[in-house]
């Protein structure tokens, strides 16, 4: 079986975001960009399957600038056996819609026929979290979002979802599309000889016309904006103090 | 405009506060008419009804609906979707995890998390963790949006909307529930409760957390986590605030052992009153608390629990 990993440039998060001045949207001009972080927890998931004799091969896709390489790099520095980038906009303030994400994405499980697609739930910077759910859709694949547990048995998975009530576990049939959660394990460092050996992996590189695929945007963004800041209130003294306060506002 | 509402149904049972804040939201685009999908559904969609502000409930009762399932509740509302301008959902996990199927069957993009409503085509949605806030304007001819629930009021009740019975649309047969781990609790629920007392990392230990409890019980309030915490196994991954995970907007929040990082603030932000207690001035948290104690909170969590 084969194992599509989509992985998606985005900002660091511990990069502070500034929203620019002309109101067009968040600055990335020359700020950290990594890998989104849910997606290294899908390409370690993807690694360990492979390891564990589920998976034979592990190929990592990204969307978006040219500069999405140095994300596909450390996908196959952790352990990715190739990589293919489409390239879908040369301004690095463009981000690709996860509907046009989708279409690209099914037209690459067409050619590439994986057993199972493993995206992150969600990416950090569009905070959508709606990619993986799309793609299931056009395939008419099952889908099992947010995982915290990967148990894959023959022709079905078993699958762990983080839910708002608690965990749920659900059987889904293969091939399907599973998304990763914060919990479902701890992605490793690339060490630096895999980095070397990285270099040399094969990276196949695309535009979204090889695949059809209109990327135009279905939402026109009208302005971004900074949300109203919070004041700093004040440092109370003791326990004695902070109970008078809340009393005082009537909070308890 | 007529507007399709996924109500979120669990076990035959209505989550009132989420579904009833997102008919706040539904409102404002048009005629609401609010789909209850379950093994069981009628009480669901009996109290669906008193809602004010909707207009007709739809009710799918049908084994095949009993879990929530993606594959199947989306193919409904799919189907559904040819007599609506707008399909939306509160943005539980459960309609997170089913909308944006929806949408690409029917070819348009999703709106996740919606904070507010412009018109009929214009929502905001805040972005980078809530640091940003972009305004879209939808050129796709259906609408599919979630709302954040923390930005709505909940609608009141005492409407009689019609409720109608439906029948099940076809079984994609992809998925089978297997079993549920939901932790019982008497405590309120933590995105509709008005108070909540959360832990972060350092509170050291899961029996530790019990301190959190604790002050949570003698409150009435719900109990949150850093994820930080959830990840340390102090507590359950459904109590995790924050950029993916819930968000809530309390009249007082207490942030207790929690630095404050940008991911949790992102799901509590919004509330009216914070408190933060944390040994480290330095912690950010206290650029955002309402009130901040400087101590360690295995001495103040007790007093505080004590003096309330
Ligand atoms: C993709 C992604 C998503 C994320 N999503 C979330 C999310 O949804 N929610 C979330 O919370 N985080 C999230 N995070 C994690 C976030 O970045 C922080 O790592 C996390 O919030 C830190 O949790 P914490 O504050 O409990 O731990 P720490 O940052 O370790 O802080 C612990 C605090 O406890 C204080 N402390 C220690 N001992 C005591 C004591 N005895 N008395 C008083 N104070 C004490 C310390 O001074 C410190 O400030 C996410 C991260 C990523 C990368
Ligand atoms: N441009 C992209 N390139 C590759 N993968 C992506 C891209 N956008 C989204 N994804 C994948 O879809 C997941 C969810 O993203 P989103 O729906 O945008 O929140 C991410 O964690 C990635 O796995």
């Amino acid at each position: 079986m084969k194992v599509l990993v989509p992985v998606k440039r985005v900002i660091d998060y511990n990069v502070k975001v500034r929203v620019k001045a002309d109101g067009s949207g968040v600055d990335l001009a020359n700020v950290k960009m990594s890998m989104n972080p849910f997606d290294e927890i899908a390409v370690e998931e993807a690694i360990r399957l492979k390891e564990a004799g589920k998976a034979e091969e592990v190929i990592a896709v990204s969307i978006g600038v040219k500069q999405a390489q140095e994300t596909l790099r450390t996908a196959l520095a952790m352990g990715a056996d190739r990589a293919i980038l489409v390239v879908a906009a040369d301004d690095v303030h463009t981000d690709i819609e996860p509907l046009a994400v989708a279409k690209i994405l099914a037209k690459v499980v067409e050619e590439e026929q994986p057993g199972l697609v493993l995206t992150g739930k969600q990416a950090i910077d569009n905070d959508m979290n709606a990619t993986g759910q799309m793609l299931s859709a056009l395939l008419g694949w099952s889908q099992a979002m947010y995982a915290n547990n990967i148990d894959i048995e023959g022709d079905h998975a078993v699958v762990t979802r983080e839910v708002d009530g608690g965990l749920q576990t659900i059987k889904v049939k293969m091939p399907t599309i599973i998304s990763a959660d914060l919990r479902l394990n701890e992605p490793r460092y690339a060490s630096l000889p895999n980095i070397m050996k990285a270099k040399k992996k094969p990276l196949d590189e695309k535009t979204a016309e090889d695949y059809g695929v209109d990327v135009t945007p279905r939402l026109q963004i009208v302005e971004t904006t900074e949300p109203e800041a919070r004041q700093a209130g004040e440092i109370v003294p003791d326990v004695d103090t902070l109970v008078a306060k809340l009393k005082e506002k009537g909070a308890v | 405009m007529a507007v399709l509402l996924l109500a979120e149904v669990n076990d035959g049972t209505l989550a009132m506060d989420a579904t009833a804040k997102a008919v706040t939201a539904a409102a404002k685009l048009g005629d609401v008419t609010v789909l209850c999908a379950g093994a069981t559904c009628a009480a669901a969609a009996d109290e669906a009804a008193t809602i004010d502000g909707v207009a007709k409930v739809l009710c799918a009762e049908d084994a095949l609906y009993g879990h929530r399932l993606a594959e199947p509740v989306a193919q409904l509302v799919a189907d559904l979707a040819a007599d609506y301008d707008h399909v939306v959902a509160p943005a539980t996990t459960d309609a997170k995890n089913i909308l944006p199927r929806v949408a690409a069957l029917l070819d348009v993009m999703i709106i996740t998390d919606a904070s507010g409503v412009v018109d009929a085509d214009t929502f905001e949605r805040p972005i980078y963790a809530g640091n940003a806030i972009q305004k879209v304007k939808s050129s796709d001819a259906k609408k599919v949006v979630s709302f954040r629930t923390s930005t709505f009021d909940a609608a009141g009740t005492g409407n009689s909307a019609t409720v109608e019975k439906i029948g099940a649309a076809a079984d994609p047969a992809l998925s089978e529930w297997v079993e549920d781990k939901v932790a019982e609790s008497d405590r309120p629920e933590l995105t509709s409760a008005g108070i909540v007392v959360s832990g972060g990392r350092g509170v050291g230990s899961e029996e530790d957390f019990a301190l959190i409890e604790k002050l949570a019980d003698k409150l009435g309030a719900a109990v949150g986590a850093s994820r930080a915490a959830v990840d340390s196994g102090f507590a359950p991954n459904d109590w995790q605030v924050g950029q993916t995970g819930k968000v809530v907007a309390p009249e007082l929040y207490i942030a207790v052992g929690i630095s404050g990082a940008i991911q949790h603030l992102a799901g509590m932000k919004d509330s009216k009153i914070i408190v933060a207690i944390n040994k480290d001035e330095e912690a950010p948290i206290f650029q955002v608390a309402d009130y901040g104690l400087v101590a360690d909170l295995f001495a103040a969590v007790p007093e505080l629990t004590e003096k309330l």
